[in-house]
């Protein structure tokens, strides 16, 4: 009777120990998360204006606003995702679809994209110079920025939508099959939605990484504070930018802390905006 | 849109299939072996599928009566090491023949599978989505068909209201019986169930019991169930399946009455009395 007592008592000291670790671990996570957000809107909530968003930098960026650089970014995503995404699906579901998961064919893509994976940003950067910049003659461009960090989002894109696609249930294939429905028909109405909010997740994540590259751009895509007037313009990266204020221009901090803080809240809406869409997607697939 | 009938089932009573007295083959199958990769899953089976009978599907697991109904509509195409020889012909069709409409054979052949394998879309969307694949895209034709096929598997009175709603918010018989609606929408003349019942609880495996004995007649059906009492009530005939020399083959086959009261292997003699398997 007493030994249960005593062993009831140590069995919920650990519980509570257990308990304890997890909240904590959960608490740091948020902590660190809310500590940068604060640290940035204390340096930079001042500095920010309607006029900071919608006006073009001058005085190297110690005056005037972003406005330029937004729209150099986002050209620069705009192209990165275009030729990226099809390219990476499409490997995917070739992969998945397609091929036997044990196949050599599978294996070499895989661990290619491993190794792609790997490769440092300055590396993208110095191929993206060589091939793009110089060999194709695109110059410093945000068409050769953008087809860099295409290159550098391939193997997340490609292993976030092959683990989606790979943990659609085998049974709905099956079945599918067995109701005389083709591949290509499976793949639309039943796959592609099923793994639609992985597929959305590693766009995400993929978006986030190329808001965040710096060092890929830098050789690339070049550092012309200027409006871009064509993709064959160069044009500065928001994440150049900050990099740029921070270290190479002196009086640059108020500016720089804006500027990090308005990348920040974007790539937050951008998380958030994902997320309803996926679930949107999700349900709305259903009432179809 | 109401269920005044309420549980009536359209296909009539139990009784009203005809008896199998003149056995017409509509499938045949002739030294069918199959391969997964080294691995001899069944070796030389020959066997005669009747028109309008239920087929049941005995032997221990592993011993390949699932992998016989999957070579029958050809789900082993996407089984990669998979290999298939032999003949089947369903209606005097070799399905292997390079010029064989797979999708059509499909069609042709319901397939249930053990686990209920709803899709994750609205009940409605279930049954209109290999509808539409199929050709049939009216509105007004899909509705009538869905209708119907939720009539025939009595699931219309428990879901009419709600056919929009999400397909996994079924209950496990639910969802099993929405595959059998699945099914007979395409009109298919050959059903194959793999264990359609062992997933469920007692109750919901009767009424799939229930609906099975009802499309007797209507439909020729091979059924694989563990469950030799339900294989005794429901079938019309057995064949007993067994692994020897680690191949699946097929050791007797016959009418049920004969397999339970009268089998001529011994092997069949000690696995429905219950000794061994
Ligand atoms: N996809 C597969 N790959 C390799 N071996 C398989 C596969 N499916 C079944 N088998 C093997 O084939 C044999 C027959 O399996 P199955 O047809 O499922 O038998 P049953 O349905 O009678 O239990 C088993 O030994 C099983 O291990
Ligand atoms: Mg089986």
């Amino acid at each position: 009777m007493r030994d249960n007592q005593q062993l009831h008592t140590v069995h919920r000291i650990r519980d509570r120990l257990a308990q304890c670790l997890i909240y904590s671990a959960v608490f740091l996570v948020g902590a660190v998360f809310i500590w940068i957000l604060a640290d940035l809107a204390r340096g930079g909530i001042m500095h920010l204006s309607w006029e900071f968003i919608t006006e073009s930098p001058r005085d190297a960026g110690r005056a005037g606003g972003i406005a330029s650089i937004l729209i150099s970014t986002l050209l620069i995503l705009c192209v990165a995702l275009i030729a990226a995404v099809p390219l990476a699906w499409s490997t995917a579901i070739l992969l998945v679809e397609c091929m036997p998961a044990a196949s050599s064919f599978g294996k070499t893509v895989r661990f290619s994209l491993h190794v792609l994976a790997g490769v440092p940003s300055i590396v993208f950067g110095l191929f993206g110079n060589a091939f793009f910049s110089i060999y194709l003659g695109l110059g410093f461009s945000i068409l050769s920025g953008g087809l860099t960090l295409a290159c550098m989002l391939l193997p997340i894109l490609t292993s976030t939508a092959e683990a989606g696609l790979r943990a659609v249930p085998d049974t709905y294939r099956l079945s599918a099959s067995a109701l005389g429905m083709t591949r290509t028909a499976t793949l639309i109405h039943l796959i592609l939605p099923a793994a639609a909010p992985a597929l959305a997740a590693g766009l995400l994540l993929g978006i986030g990484r190329a808001l965040a590259e710096t060092a890929a751009l830098l050789f690339t895509s070049g550092y012309v504070e200027r409006m871009p007037g064509s993709l064959l313009d160069s044009g500065r990266a928001l994440a150049l930018h900050i990099f740029d204020l921070s270290m190479n221009v002196p009086g640059g901090d108020m500016p720089a802390y804006a500027s990090a803080l308005v990348l920040v809240t974007l790539l937050l809406c951008i998380n958030i905006l994902a997320m309803k869409l996926a679930y949107g997607l999700q349900r709305w697939r259903i009432m179809t | 849109m109401n269920a005044n009938q309420d549980d009536a089932f359209t296909l009539g009573p139990l009784e009203a299939g005809p008896v199998c007295c003149d056995p017409q083959p509509v499938i045949q199958v002739k030294d069918l072996s199959l391969h997964y990769g080294d691995k001899i899953a069944l070796d030389k089976v020959t066997l005669d599928i009747y028109k309008g009978c239920i087929t049941a599907l005995i032997g221990p697991s592993g011993c390949g009566k699932s992998s016989f109904l999957s070579a029958i509509n050809r789900l082993t195409d996407l089984i990669p090491g998979c290999c298939v020889n032999g003949n089947i012909f369903v209606y005097d069709q070799d399905i292997h023949r390079s010029d064989s409409n797979v999708q059509e054979l499909r069609r042709q052949i319901g397939m249930v599978f053990q686990k209920p394998t709803p899709f994750p879309l609205s009940i409605r969307r279930n049954i209109a989505l290999p509808l539409n694949e199929h050709g049939i895209r009216k509105q007004a034709e899909v509705a009538a068909i869905t209708e119907q096929v939720l009539r025939d598997v009595g699931l219309w009175a428990e879901v009419y209201d709600r056919l929009d709603t999400s397909a996994l918010s079924l209950s496990g018989g639910q969802q099993q019986r929405l595959c059998f609606a699945r099914a007979l929408a395409l009109n298919p003349q050959i059903l194959l169930m793999d264990e359609p019942c062992s997933a469920l609880d007692p109750i919901a495996s009767g009424v799939v019991e229930d609906l099975i004995c009802r499309l007797q007649g209507r439909y020729t059906i091979v059924i694989v169930t563990h469950n030799l009492a339900q294989a005794r009530r429901i079938a019309n005939y057995a064949a007993l399946f067994w692994i020897k020399e680690r191949a699946g083959q097929l050791v007797e086959f016959g009418r049920c009455q004969h397999i339970f009261e009268s089998p001529s292997h011994e092997l069949t003699a000690a696995y429905v009395n219950g000794v061994r398997g």
